[in-house]
């Protein structure tokens, strides 16, 4: 098959979790959107994979580790975004500005 | 083998292009829609057609490690975390910011740069799809064998992940 077709994916499902990265308030659909761009780089890992054919398996060994990872991150992002919403009421990330410089 | 031309497509193209195309349209819900808990459903049915692709792509053993992680565990979480936040229940125009247009450009000028990269230095390549063995028992062996150490650093960061999440969601009467 073509190696393009999983790049092109992978690029789009990237792409995808950018907008979705830099549209979206909600900190929990900013969470699901980093997911879909891991999920472009993991699907690029496997392809360039099955392409080498490589003995070792690195690129798939590395997107169980990326995936591990991702699970690890999400636990700790909700565990923080709950502090946050105990604190404001609120987990719209352009509420939360205390650390933000004031205007001058 | 390597000489087929771009436009004759096999079954094995056929397949994964619809499973791509599946998991693209489903990103795409997950970023526009304007119910939170849709955004949440439509991530399974990107997720599910990713692993899809991860079974075409032969990587069974990712396929279903994607299946019990992402499915299984990290989409719950985020349902968890969307209940325990009081996420609004139907349509909210509160989940998306101003900068749509921005965020827009920034988005495309990404893919676009990223596409037609990729699409120059590629496009005649081929996988050669028949020959692979990646199935469980290979990844488990080329896990221990010869990723074993950053495996075992990885479990370490699991638990310190739980240690965390535990310290940081106790309350401050009880710490």
């Amino acid at each position: 098959m073509h190696l393009s077709l999983p790049l092109l994916l992978s690029v789009s499902l990237f792409g995808i979790g950018v907008y979705g990265l830099l549209v979206r308030r909600n900190a929990i659909l900013i969470l699901m959107s980093v997911e879909l761009m891991l999920n472009g780089v993991n699907v690029s890992l496997v392809a360039f994979d099955v392409y080498w054919a490589d003995v070792l398996h690195a690129g798939q060994s590395m997107v169980i580790f990326v995936i591990t990872i991702a699970a690890a991150e999400i636990g700790l992002g909700l565990a923080i975004l709950l502090l946050l919403f105990r604190a404001r009421r609120t987990i719209a990330i352009d509420e939360a500005t205390e650390l933000h410089e004031e205007a001058s | 083998m390597s000489e087929r031309s771009l436009l004759s497509p096999t079954g094995v193209d056929i397949a994964f292009t619809l499973l791509g195309l599946v998991a693209v349209a489903a990103a795409l819900m997950v970023v526009t829609t304007k119910q939170i808990v849709h955004a949440a459903l439509w991530l399974v049915v990107s997720l599910g057609a990713v692993a899809g692709c991860y079974l075409v792509l032969t990587a069974e053993f990712v396929a279903w490690m994607q299946v019990l992680i992402y499915l299984g565990a990290v989409v719950v979480l985020l349902l968890f975390g969307m209940m325990l936040t009081r996420a609004p229940i139907g349509p909210s125009e509160e989940l998306t910011g101003a900068n749509r247009v921005v965020s827009l450009f920034a988005a495309l000028a990404i893919t676009a740069v990223l596409g037609v990269l990729i699409v120059d230095a590629f496009a005649t390549t081929m996988i050669d799809i028949d020959g692979q063995k990646s199935t469980a028992s290979v990844m488990g062996a080329s896990l221990f064998r010869y990723w074993v150490l950053p495996f075992e650093a990885l479990s370490v960061l699991l638990l310190s992940a739980l240690v965390g999440a535990i310290a940081l969601s106790q309350s401050d009467e009880e710490a």
